[in-house]
């Protein structure tokens, strides 16, 4: 674990590949995205790493009238991960698009509610600066999920 | 604290418009205070809800040019930013300043010009209020809303039809309200063909892009006779305001919208009502799955049971209990900072009994000003003043 957020997004210091960061709190709650505090307003005192964890679709959506720099149509998921017997804190879940099937064609995978996931990092998700937030102001990386190989 | 009664309401056409944002605020400023009886030099307080103009046209600092367009100065300005909130937003800091005595005589006007953007550009710079997790995905307010479709009626087992029938129902609203972006009907089937937006909602499912404004004027109730010696006045009986989490998916269950419920229950103490006693309302149908949700987050329907009143034409206009019979944001169109506005110009007049074709049998309205997906919410409650 590590307090320090620069330390877990940078690819260098963080290892081969970055950390899918989400905040540990004092009162055992975990989020993600990270927050200054927890739910219930308890400070942080940590992070976890969601990237080696597999979750469930809660949902998931096509997108088709989608942004500038957004591919086209862009499927989307609601996952929830799965924390183990010792977590009873608020689900933690993520949104985030749905990986493309690894045959070239470009076509995301299909899911199902209830599926299992897992996180598949990529470095770019998105064009940075061709829609309207500054480029600079955040990350543009991240976490796809694809199904699990049961 | 004073009561405060709205006494003047105007609201321009929305559709696609060649006027710019400046001149859209005008059109409507200049016409509620007609309404009113007043003139510029009568506000103390003038409020501008818009969530950006900056963005869309490069225009900032409306709330002073509105101010000297209409001859309003020194009034004090403000513009109120709540994103698609942001009229419900202005009506509660309007209601304050006179409730709170700081003013005598305020002003709300709400407008946004949109469509000379593209629907990709529009949709995106609605889509900056996402946090940098959402936005990085490309995720958008109608993403939202299929994500959340999806899971509704798979939880609460409800026919997709039902959601067709909340668009069907609001265009045919929309057609006797002569300031509707759409005024003609459309079938059920239509709405279940046409294009996939955000699977499983598709076109229909969904509010337009629109340009247009709407204002009211408020006073303390005490001097509502003076400036409508007909009774033409409503009373802000209730108001509530609230928010949810920011990042959508941290929420509890995702078919339940937090802010409405919160905002509601204020909104229905303050009124000294509850649910039961509205004989009207207004919700902000951005998408038509958001009916459902806010028609049961505030206690109209029991939760999972939205749909079933859609269905069995409770929400009709000459239904037990009519939702948007202005047309909704599905047809009267969305003008961001403009919608929570002309969802009280609506009630206004249906609680004055000056609806015309549109009028129903009511003395107590309600209307639900969303913004975000249910991140921040304003429920106001008119009441007929005479």
């Amino acid at each position: 674990m590590s307090d320090d957020p620069a330390a877990a997004s940078d690819p260098d210091a963080a290892g081969s590949e970055p950390a899918f960061e989400a905040a540990a709190y004092a009162d055992g709650t975990v989020t993600y995205p990270p927050h200054a505090v927890s739910p219930n307003g308890a400070e942080r005192v940590g992070t976890v790493d969601l990237g080696e964890r597999e979750g469930r679709v809660v949902t998931w959506t096509t997108s088709t009238a989608t942004p500038p720099g957004v591919r086209q149509p862009n499927a989307l998921a609601i996952v929830e991960f799965e924390m183990g017997d010792g977590y009873d804190g608020p689900p933690v879940r993520a949104i985030g698009q749905i990986a493309e099937r690894p045959d070239g064609s470009g076509e995301p995978f299909d899911v199902t509610v209830g599926e299992r996931v897992e996180p598949v990092y990529v470095a770019g998700l998105r064009e940075p600066g061709a829609g309207v937030r500054e480029p600079d102001s955040q990350d543009w990386d991240g976490f796809r999920f694809r199904p699990t190989e049961e | 604290m004073e009561r405060v009664a709205i006494v003047g309401a105007s609201m321009t056409r929305f559709g696609q418009r060649d006027a710019w944002v400046r001149e859209l605020l005008a059109e409507a400023g200049a016409a509620a205070l007609d309404d009113a009886g007043i003139r510029g030099d009568d506000l103390d307080h003038l409020y501008v809800s818009n969530m950006a103009s900056g963005e869309f046209e490069g225009q900032t600092g409306v709330p002073n040019a509105l101010a000297h367009d209409l001859a309003a100065t020194p009034a004090y300005t403000a513009r109120i930013d709540q994103t698609s909130a942001s009229g419900g937003a202005g009506v509660y800091a309007a209601w304050q300043s006179v409730a709170a005595g700081a003013s005598d005589c305020t002003m709300l006007v709400g407008g946004e010009k949109m469509t000379h953007r593209t629907t990709a550009e529009a949709t995106d710079v609605i889509a900056s209020l996402t946090h940098p997790v959402e936005y990085k995905h490309g995720v958008t307010l109608p993403s939202f809303a299929g994500l959340t479709a999806r899971r509704y009626l798979d939880k609460y087992d409800a026919p997709r039809e039902s959601l067709g029938k909340v668009a069907v129902k609001n265009h045919k609203n929309g057609v006797d309200n002569p300031h509707a972006q759409f005024r003609t009907e459309v079938e059920l089937d239509t709405v279940l063909d046409s294009p996939v937006v955000a699977d499983p909602l598709r076109l229909y499912d969904f509010c337009p892009i629109t340009d247009g404004s709407a204002a009211l004027v408020f006073c303390p109730e005490s001097a509502a006779e003076a400036y409508a010696p007909d009774g033409n006045y409503a009373v802000v009986s209730g108001i509530g305001g609230a928010t949810d989490t920011h990042v959508v998916h941290e929420r509890a269950d995702p078919t339940t919208m937090a802010g409405v419920a919160d905002s509601s229950d204020a909104a229905y103490e303050m009124a000294g009502i509850g649910p039961d006693d509205v004989d009207v309302a207004e919700l902000h149908d951005m998408f038509t799955i958001l009916e459902f949700l806010q028609s049961e987050d505030l206690g109209f329907f029991e939760k999972g049971d939205g749909w079933k009143a859609v269905e069995e034409g409770v929400t009709d206009r000459d239904g037990e209990l009519p939702i948007n019979t202005s047309g909704g944001l599905k047809s009267k169109g969305h003008p961001l900072g403009a919608s929570g506005v002309a969802q009280l110009y609506e009630i206004y007049q249906q609680v004055t009994g000056n609806a015309g074709p549109r009028q129903v049998d009511a003395d107590t309205g309600l209307a639900c000003n969303v913004g975000g997906f249910g991140n921040c919410v304003t429920t106001t409650v008119l009441e007929g003043g005479a």
